[in-house]
Formats: structure tokens, sequence, C-alpha cells
């Protein structure tokens, strides 16, 4: 059991049967009163966010939270299977269960994934991805027009905006919180 | 850790602070800090040392030295809080106390005022040698009439609830905290007073009212600053109180509190008397316009935390 006390920015508490983190705190007293714990929390599954305060005396329950690393293994319409590194147990997410992150999946990346109950409710992913460019209009020389980037599309099918001269077959650096172009890799 | 210009100004505070009580005549004590008996207040909890406690506040003892016969008495020095950590407090902070026999708590009010004022001007002017403007208090009037506003009036103005109903639905706090305090003191300080009697365990009721204390807060910027009262002298009532708030901690943090007998042995000597506690490192931090205590004291918790 948790106690009001405990809380602070990033803990991750359990409020009628839902994971929650706390994402902003502040600490109140008016003279001879009692302390009152102000908290703003975020649902760690649907996104929605709560602020409550909270007494002393009022207490939380532990959210059963696990962190596995998880390695991407191969998709099938529309699941996407990993496997965890430890137990090698295999899972699948669904395309919308993954969102972006499916943009910057590729064979045998490995993920951090956070479990609530047994059910994967998170994904971190690596900050930068580095994918193949399988699409990509050729750089016009005497390009005289002033445009600065040009659609591109990668190995995961993702399209993004990148500078010209970045050609089919290249390999690139994306910012997997952005989902932006971030540098030309050499091989 | 506080930077060379800033310990220079809190040391100016300091000395100011003795500056203008010793103008007034009022004599600087220095108490224990350890005592073997606390204030037996419900939500303010003591940090143990071995057998004994360290103070809360030096309230106990200030106000055995009145009964022994002192007039006017102040005292700066560190209190205690188990648990009270966050942007405006910290579990050891500075406290300025003082007291005066034969007078009630509007007395306290102007000393707030003249004190205020003149800390402002010798900050002002012993900062700045060379005649370079910094500003303390920036943003705050203190040289206008500040405001005195009651709970009652506090409650009918800034809330969804009379007090009566956040009384009864036990939210008093939390109305106070969400709806009232971030309003007060927006410019000129302000007093907000006569609080409902189960607010203020030491403080005497107020005359033609027996629900009330004569208790104030000193307000600037939603900041609680001071808390003064006329003292409660009737030893009768005072051990009343203490059992009620013994009660209560009995049935929350605390075991086996002790009543502080000598205490209330002294008190029954003492006629009429006013006492107040100032917060010196919130006073500090409104003065520089920060809004986090570690920023006004020398060394905050997170000092000590090795990276």
């Amino acid at each position: 059991m948790l106690s009001a006390s405990d809380l602070r920015k990033g803990l991750k508490v359990q409020i009628d049967g839902n994971p929650y983190i706390v994402i902003d705190f502040e600490f109140s007293k008016p003279g001879k009163g009692q302390a009152l714990y102000r908290c703003k929390m975020r649902n760690m599954i649907s996104g929605n966010q709560l602020v409550q305060t909270y007494r002393s005396n009022d207490k939380f329950e532990k959210p059963d939270l696990e962190e596995r690393k998880m390695q991407y293994l191969y998709n099938q319409g529309d699941e996407f299977h990993f496997m965890d590194t430890v137990n090698f147990d295999q899972i699948f997410l669904t395309t919308e269960q993954l969102g972006d992150n499916k943009n910057f999946l590729i064979d045998n990346m490995e993920v951090d994934m956070l479990f609530f109950e047994s059910q994967a409710i998170d994904i971190t992913m690596p900050m930068f991805v580095n994918l193949d460019v399988t699409k990509a209009d050729p750089w016009a020389k005497g390009d005289t027009s002033g445009n600065d980037t040009k659609p591109v599309t990668v190995e995961t099918g993702y399209e993004l905006q990148v500078p010209p001269f970045v050609e089919e077959g290249d390999k690139i650096q994306i910012d997997t919180r952005t989902g932006e172009y971030v540098t030309r890799v050499k091989e | 850790m506080l930077q060379l210009e800033r310990l220079q100004q809190r040391a100016i505070l300091m000395s100011s602070v003795r500056a203008f009580f010793a103008q007034q005549g009022v004599l600087e004590v220095d108490t224990p800090l350890r005592q073997p008996v606390f204030i037996p207040e419900r939500y303010i909890e003591p940090l143990r040392s071995e057998e004994a406690y360290l103070q809360t506040s030096p309230e106990l003892c200030m106000k055995r030295l009145l009964a022994c016969g002192c007039t006017k008495i102040f005292q700066i020095c560190p209190c205690f809080r188990k648990n009270e950590k966050g942007r405006r407090h910290l579990e050891e902070f500075t406290m300025l106390e003082w007291y005066r026999s034969g007078e009630n708590y509007l007395k306290l009010m102007d000393d707030c005022e003249k004190l205020l004022r003149f800390l402002q001007g010798q900050l002002q002017g012993q900062s700045n040698p060379r005649g370079a403007k910094a500003d303390f208090f920036a943003g705050f009037d203190l040289d206008s009439p500040w405001e005195r506003l009651t709970v009652e009036d506090a409650f009918l103005k800034y809330s969804p609830h009379s007090v009566e109903q956040a009384l009864r639905d036990n939210i008093f706090d939390e109305i106070l905290v969400e709806y009232i305090e971030p309003e007060l003191g927006r410019k000129t300080p302000t007093f907000l007073m006569d609080y409902p009697l189960e607010l203020g365990s030491l403080a005497k009721r107020k005359t033609g009212r027996p629900d009330l204390v004569e208790r104030f807060e000193l307000y600037l910027g939603g900041v609680e600053l001071a808390n003064g009262f006329s003292e409660l002298t009737d030893e009768v009532e005072q051990r009343a109180r203490f059992e009620a708030e013994i009660a209560d901690i009995d049935n929350t943090w605390g075991m086996g509190v002790k009543m502080p007998e000598r205490f209330l042995e002294d008190i029954k000597k003492l006629k009429k008397a006013a006492g107040i506690a100032l917060g010196v490192d919130r006073l500090f931090m409104l003065a520089l316009g920060v809004w986090d205590i570690t920023e006004a004291v020398s060394f905050s918790p997170a000092d000590f935390i090795s990276t």
C-alpha cells in the first residue's frame, strides 16, 4: 500500500482499477490545518487526466506494472508479434494498440513494453531508428523551385519529408518521438 | 546552495529583524530546541530526538518566559515539522516569533506592517550601497493600508460554500487552499482574521463572539507568512483543548502524548498577551520574488543528495 505522503511526480498508483502516473504534484498545508496533497494524474491506459486532492490518511494500491524487454519478430496482417527476451513468451499487439510506433518497427528490434496485470499497455521505442528508404523521387539537379524537402517512403511503409539529397537505397535516422528525419546514415 | 549575494541579502534581513525589535525594546531570547514535551496539535507532528522532540515552534517556552515576567520578547530559531515538504515547506525551517504581554492580536498586526516596511527599506538600502536599484518585494505594495478580511467574509467572497458549510462537510482546508488563499495578498498584504473556535487551539475566544478566536494569518502573494493570536491564558480551557487534541493525535499518528503540565501551571500567571510566528524563509522568498522556498535557504535537502 502507498500513502499520500509517498505521492510525488512520477509515482504510479492504482485508482478504481486503473494505473495512473502522477504528472504534477503540490504539497500544501494551511496554517494549523491538515496536509493536502494536490495531484494531477494521467490514466496510463486511456491517457485521461485527473486532478484530485488527497489527505495524509488516504491510501493507494500499487498498480501491478511490469516492464519487459521484448523483441519484434514479424507481423501477420493486423497482428504484430513480439517475444520476451528473457522467457521467450510470445504475444502480439494490434495496429491500433501500436499507434504510430508501427512506423518504426523493424525485424529483431528490441523495445521496452509495459504490462499492467499482464496486459501490454505501453511500448517505449528506442529514441532513434535507422530505416532504409524504399521509394524516393530522384533529386533533379538544378531544381530551383525552392523546395527544401521532398517526400520519401521507408521500409515500414511510413512516409516522411526529407532533404532533397536523400535517395532510394539510403539509410536514414528518424526520431521516434516526433517521426521526423534526423540525418542520413553512412553504412 | 545559495550564492554569496543571496547569503549577504539574507544576513541583512536577519540583522534588520534584530534591529527592528531592538528599536522597540523587545528582548531577544533563545530557548531549547529539544524538549521533553511538544505542543499537542492534531496536524503538526514533531520529529523525535532520542527520548525528546525537536520543537515545532518555540511557543511553549516563550509563553512560560512571559508568565515569568518578560513583557516583550522575540526569537529567531529553527523549527521542525515532520513530513512537511513542498514548494513552500521544509521539514527544518527558520521561525521568527514575538510576544507582547498586555496586548491583543491587533497590536501584532500593527507590528507586521511596521516590520515588513522596515525590512523592505533596509534591504533596498543596504543591498545597494552604490545606489543600484534592486527591488525587494517587487510587485507588492507594502505602503498602502493592508486588507483585513474575516474568515467568514473570505468564504462569502471567494468560496462556493459558507464557512459553516465547509466546517460541517469537513472541507475547510480544501476550500481555503483551493479558492481563498490564491486571492489573498495579491498586491497589498492581507490579514485573514477571526477563525472558528476549533481552528485555534491556543488562541483566546473573541470578545462577543465565543464561536470565534482572535487569530489571524498574514498572506502575501497567496503565501501564508505568519500566524498570530491573542493568547488563551485560561489554564482550565487550555487543558480541555489540549485533551481534545491529544485524543485526536492518539487516534492518528501519536503514541502517548504527554500533557505539557509545566506550561499549564505557568500560564495561570499570565494575564493578557499576544504572540505571533512568522516564517523567515518564506519572507525572504517573497522579498526575492522567487516561488520555491529552497531558493531562500542556504542549503536545501537536494544539496545533500550525491550526484
